[in-house]
């Protein structure tokens, strides 16, 4: 993998308040678990910046190599690595999400 | 070649010897959905109970498991 991948990785994942790397689009989900955690944040009402992973095979790996997690979806806030579809599910589930993500929200 | 879901449950209990394993097959025969409880996740955050399960499959999540839906939690009795 090329540094200039994991650097371009970096700048998205600093520059975005809420980052998901996803298979497909939130409009066009190619996988059952990108599409979830999609849904998932949509319910939240909180914008995201999406990355295809599908659309260039060195982000897909590379977004894998930078969290050291090895599937995809991955979703980022406020720069840190928050986990795949089933750590969000959980955290959707529990209510943990809803406070990582207000913060947000009140800053527009 | 795809683990059959009790090897991929010995390969945890290799890694983590207490773990008390569930494995399934939910669709097809690589795409696994697994719960783990063990006293060593107490006191580690989620993403990193998720990485231990992870690396205890090694190359196998890489390749022949398709997907995984992966729930870990700790005993009742640690908690």
């Amino acid at each position: 993998m090329s540094d200039s991948v994991t650097q371009q990785i970096d700048q998205v994942v600093k520059n975005n308040d809420v980052v998901l790397f996803m298979k497909g689009t939130p409009d066009f989900p190619q996988c059952g678990f990108s599409q979830r955690v999609s849904a998932i944040l949509n319910a939240h009402e909180i914008p995201f910046a999406a990355v295809n992973v599908l659309l260039n095979n060195e982000v897909r790996e590379g977004i894998k190599a930078y969290s050291d997690w090895p599937t995809i979806p991955q979703l980022y806030v406020k720069a840190e690595f928050v986990g795949g579809c089933d750590i969000v599910t959980e955290m959707h589930e529990a209510g943990e999400l809803e406070e990582l993500l207000a913060p947000l929200k009140k800053e527009g | 070649m795809s683990p059959k879901p009790q090897e991929v449950a010995d390969m945890i209990r290799r890694s983590i010897p207490d773990a008390d394993v569930q494995v399934n097959l939910y669709s097809g025969d690589d795409h696994f959905e697994m719960q783990v409880i063990s006293a060593s996740f107490v006191g580690v955050s989620r993403i990193k109970q998720h990485q231990m399960v992870y690396a205890a499959l090694g190359d196998q999540m890489k390749q022949a498991i398709h997907a995984l839906a992966l729930k870990t939690s700790i005993p009742k009795e640690s908690i």
